[in-house]
């Protein structure tokens, strides 16, 4: 069966693959890597298929190939590893490497050469000058929580893992600042400077889990960002080791930099510029109470119109989220938070300050909202009912895992747009038979559609993944963009000649080379892969 | 006297670029030319001027979102955003009253090609924060466009907000797109008298560690508080610490009642209603306490609380008048003039406390002379160097705009 599958799947892909625009591209660089290396790949995936219950869906991104020269000397490698950390930071065993094959983007499996788990900035300084000197690529992870690939290991790379940097070196309260290991969770940011009233403001949904390291590379967000921004407009400082093993300090726990922005450089760069081993980070006062509204709509317009309407009106809630009606029947039927079966739209809008601040503009919104005849106003009275509120949405992407199979998009679009960009994704997923539920921060014009599938129907799983490209096509369309806040990691990387230009794209790919002059750090994400082949090739040509 | 070119469209600029390059002629990049005497003086054959890309493009209030021409005056924008009951959240900062040149005139490209950002920093965040798109030319010629017009975006590389603070060197932005907030229904200013700097600063950290999102945080010592406009504060003869809280009316009478009641140990505290505080806060923006003289003005990003003490040390060296903002976080220091601006000395200083320093105000022939931006380490210098390269390998823009050799 396994066999079987794959071949049907892979010719169905390829066909798919043909009618990209750089497709042409691709299928020349896949007749020269020939069809025996990808056999191999597909039948090393379908091995996998009979111990995963849940397969997402099959793609065709190619990662690079392997470097048999680096392969060759595995053992070498390895050896040298160990003397640099000591038996204890490096994991070589099989078992041991399968544990870092993929992050959240489960369709990408493959254990990396080894897998070194550094405690020191100077740990990873010496790791990144082997690295460096030796040719080995590097993969960094934190907690390989990326949904888009952004820590997928290759064959011939050295996984470098945060795990164990995880301490909060500088708490100072009276400047407002932290300063921690990059391996330390999100959440426990936050924890450790509640008790005097504070938090880390980004917030994204994975805080228990996904590591500092990890947000400074996807620049990620949250749900707060309408108010308080995302991760670049929260970091003071950093300390980075460069490839070649150069330990650099950017900026400090000062509001301006000295020189160039590499601050904003380097959050967002997917972990292809350095490794980040320490942040200095803005620490917010708590407010004192946070407390939402539910507000039910007929339509989505409506629910629009509403949300521009309060922005507009001067008000700017902490959070707007927004559920059409199949995510609202999978939240309701999961969480019991009480919402109503019979709307089109349900928005979720959280404002925060003092108590009676707090009903002031809780009454505002609900004026507000009567103007879009609304079928549901709940304005929550309490603490629990806040916390009933919220536990359904929370909840929403779980309890849709539940049911099915999902592919989870991030697109960001102008707020504007979303009836017609709502009934469009709707068309889209009903010409692909596919069903779709959407859940949005639509006070930022985050989208995040979830196509429902059938992992163990090939055919379906494709057309999922098709759906996805076109609604991010669309996205970018409407003048928004393919993602907001996961990365582009492997999933959207051939995705994006679509957002921009050949200069575009040279202009971001120079950069990189000025960190990463031999394109060492986790390859294969991001760019085009022929693109890259060429960033690489004009990097060593201009070096030489 | 250099040749002047005004081009009017992208495709103009880019020529005009690629026939510098080609001929490796150094440019001067401009926008209204307001903040031309800061930084090291460039000698361009030729200077480029984007004051005829002017237009704001793009407006969605409700999506509070702004695209304007390179070119486009700060008031044009500003007014516009009015209209709707809007705003720049970072408040951007006029240097011209304090450096010889003309106040209000500076283009929105110029104000975030210089990431220039004013006392709503310490709240809202920096020009380089609301910075969401950019479309420019590099020194390459080439057109591009990155981030875009939707705030949550991580679409590539942040390459938009890298470009915020680099003085026209690395390329010519034509078209910028930001972020923009609501004005607050109301303004108030809680304002202490007569603390010596490190009471201010004190003072001022208190407050900014209560949940009241205090929008303002400043502290004048006595000879630059004299040159307020209010007369009120003006003739006090003492320095001059205050608070911005800006909310709903009753939200911020409210969060008033409890900043004062908690920082009472520092005295009776004076308030400016709604009208006196935009003016005061309007003064500040400009600068105004800090008119243009002989003196020199240096810029130094520092912690809160080892500003004061930064301010003492460089005091044992020479006469200081100092205005800290952001809470202690920039210090505004003016000290008399010097054919080597003090560099020695406060560059020293400013290392031994931590921090970056910069020198806003000096005569031509210094300003050339001198280290104008904070000394880079070695590793940020290649860095420096690779960024430049990238963007300008002829290195025709702004050519020693911020480093000498750069």
């Amino acid at each position: 069966m396994p066999a079987n599958t794959c071949n049907r799947r892979m010719t169905v892909t390829i066909r798919y693959r043909l009618e990209h625009p750089i497709a042409v591209l691709l299928s020349k660089s896949m007749t020269a890597i020939g069809g025996a290396a990808i056999l191999n790949f597909c039948t090393r995936r379908a091995a996998h298929l009979n111990f995963l219950k849940l397969e997402p869906p099959m793609t065709l991104s190619r990662m690079p190939e392997p470097d048999r020269t680096v392969l060759d000397r595995s053992e070498a490698i390895i050896g040298e590893l160990v003397a640099l950390l000591g038996a204890d930071g490096i994991i070589s065993r099989e078992e041991g490497r399968r544990a870092f094959e993929a992050d959240a983007l489960t369709a990408y499996r493959q254990p990396p050469l080894a897998v070194a788990l550094p405690r020191t900035t100077e740990d990873v300084s010496k790791l990144l000058k082997y690295c460096r000197q030796a040719g080995v690529k590097v993969v960094p992870r934190g907690a390989g929580t990326s949904l888009c690939g952004g820590a997928t290991p290759t064959a011939d790379s050295i996984v470098i893992g945060t795990s164990r940097m995880n301490s909060v070196l500088e708490t100072d309260f009276v400047n407002r600042t932290i300063t921690v290991q990059t391996g330390i969770t999100n959440l426990a940011i936050t924890d450790a400077v509640s008790a005097e009233g504070f938090f880390y403001a980004p917030d994204p949904s994975s805080q228990l889990a996904c590591t500092l390291g990890g947000n400074l590379a996807m620049n990620s967000g949250g749900a707060h960002c309408l108010k308080y921004g995302v991760t670049t407009n929260n970091v003071l400082g950093l300390k980075m080791v460069l490839m070649d093993g150069e330990i650099v300090e950017i900026n400090g726990p000062y509001l301006d930099s000295g020189g160039y922005d590499f601050m904003a450089l380097v959050i967002g760069s997917e972990g292809q510029f350095g490794i980040i081993t320490e942040a200095t980070l803005k620490i917010i006062p708590r407010m004192p109470f946070a407390r939402p509204v539910m507000l039910g709509f007929s339509s989505c317009e409506a629910a629009g119109q509403c949300v521009a309407a309060i922005i507009g009106s001067g008000i700017i809630p902490v959070a707007i989220e927004y559920m059409d009606k199949p995510a609202i029947a999978v939240a309701e039927a999961f969480a019991k938070a009480g919402y109503p079966l019979d709307v089109e739209a349900l928005l979720i809008v959280e404002v925060e300050g003092f108590e009676d601040e707090i009903d002031r503009l809780l009454r505002a919104i609900t004026d507000i909202a009567r103007n879009f005849d609304p079928q549901v106003v709940e304005a929550s009275t309490s603490t629990e009912h806040s916390d009933r509120i919220w536990k359904g949405r929370k909840a929403a992407f779980g309890a849709m895992g539940r049911i099915s199979d999902y592919y989870c998009m991030d697109g960001t679009i102008p707020l504007a747009r979303l009836p017609e960009v709502l009934s469009r994704i709707g068309e889209i997923c009903a010409e692909k038979r596919l069903k779709v539920a959407n859940v949005f921060h639509a006070g930022d014009g985050n989208l995040h559609p979830l196509i429902l599938f059938n992992a163990n129907d090939p055919d379906e799983a494709i057309r999922a993944e098709q759906a996805g490209a076109e609604i991010l096509k669309l996205c970018v369309a409407v003048g928004g963009c393919l993602t907001g806040e996961h990365g582009v990691g492997i999933e959207k990387r051939d995705l994006m000649d679509i957002q921009f230009s050949p200069s575009d794209l040279a202009v971001q790919m120079r950069i990189k080379s000025i960190f990463d002059p031999h394109w060492l750090l986790n390859p294969g994400k991001v760019f085009p892969l022929p693109a890259q082949e060429l960033g690489e090739q004009s990097a060593a040509d201009e070096a030489a | 006297m250099s040749d002047l070119q005004r081009p009017g469209a992208d495709w103009e600029l880019q020529f005009v670029i690629a026939g510098c390059a080609e001929k490796r002629m150094p440019v001067e990049i401009v926008g209204s030319g307001s903040k031309r005497g800061i930084g090291r003086p460039v000698d361009g054959a030729v200077t480029i001027t984007t004051a005829s890309l002017r237009g704001i493009s793009l407006y969605e209030p409700n999506e509070l979102v702004m695209s304007a021409r390179a070119g486009t005056p700060l008031s044009q924008v500003e007014s516009e955003l009015a209209t709707r009951g809007q705003m720049l959240p970072f408040e951007p900062i006029d240097l011209g009253p304090a450096t010889g040149a003309a106040h209000g005139s500076q283009t929105i490209g110029g104000v975030f090609a210089t990431n220039m950002s004013g006392a709503r920093r310490i709240q809202c965040g920096a020009a380089r924060d609301h910075l969401i798109g950019v479309k420019g030319v590099n020194g390459r010629a080439e057109l591009f466009q990155l981030g875009g017009r939707v705030m949550k975006n991580v679409t590539g590389y942040d390459v938009t907000r890298g470009l915020a603070g680099s003085w026209g060197t690395l390329a010519v932005m034509t078209e910028v797109t930001f972020k923009v907030i609501p004005w607050p229904e109301t303004a108030a200013t809680v304002i202490y008298l007569g603390l010596p700097d490190d009471l201010a600063i004190e003072l001022l950290s208190t407050a900014l560690t209560l949940p009241v999102e205090v929008s303002g945080a400043i502290h004048l010592q006595a000879p630059v508080a004299a040159r307020l406009g209010h007369p009120g504060l003006r003739i006090m003869g003492k320095s001059v610490t205050a608070l911005r809280l800006e909310n709903f009316s009753s939200a911020v009478a409210g969060r008033k009642q409890h900043l004062k009641e908690m920082l009472k140990v520092y005295g009776k505290a004076l308030e400016l209603d709604h009208r006196e505080s935009l003016e005061f806060w309007g003064e500040l923006r400009r600068l105004s306490v800090m008119p243009n003289r002989p003196s020199l003005l240096w810029r130094i990003s520092t912690k809160p609380t080892t500003a004061p003490k930064l301010v003492a040390a460089i005091k044992r060296y020479m006469p200081v008048e100092v205005y800290y903002d952001w809470g202690g976080a920039l210090i505004w220091l003016e000290v008399p003039a010097a054919d080597d601006a003090s560099t020695a000395e406060i560059r020293r200083v400013t290392a031994i406390h931590g921090g970056h320093a910069t020198l806003i105000r000096a005569e031509p022939a210094v300003r050339a002379a001198v280290e104008v931006f904070q000394p880079l380490d070695p590793g940020l210098e290649r860095l420096t160097r690779g960024l430049k390269a990238a963007f300008d390998p002829a290195g025709i823009l702004n050519p020693g705009r911020m480093y000498a050799n750069l």
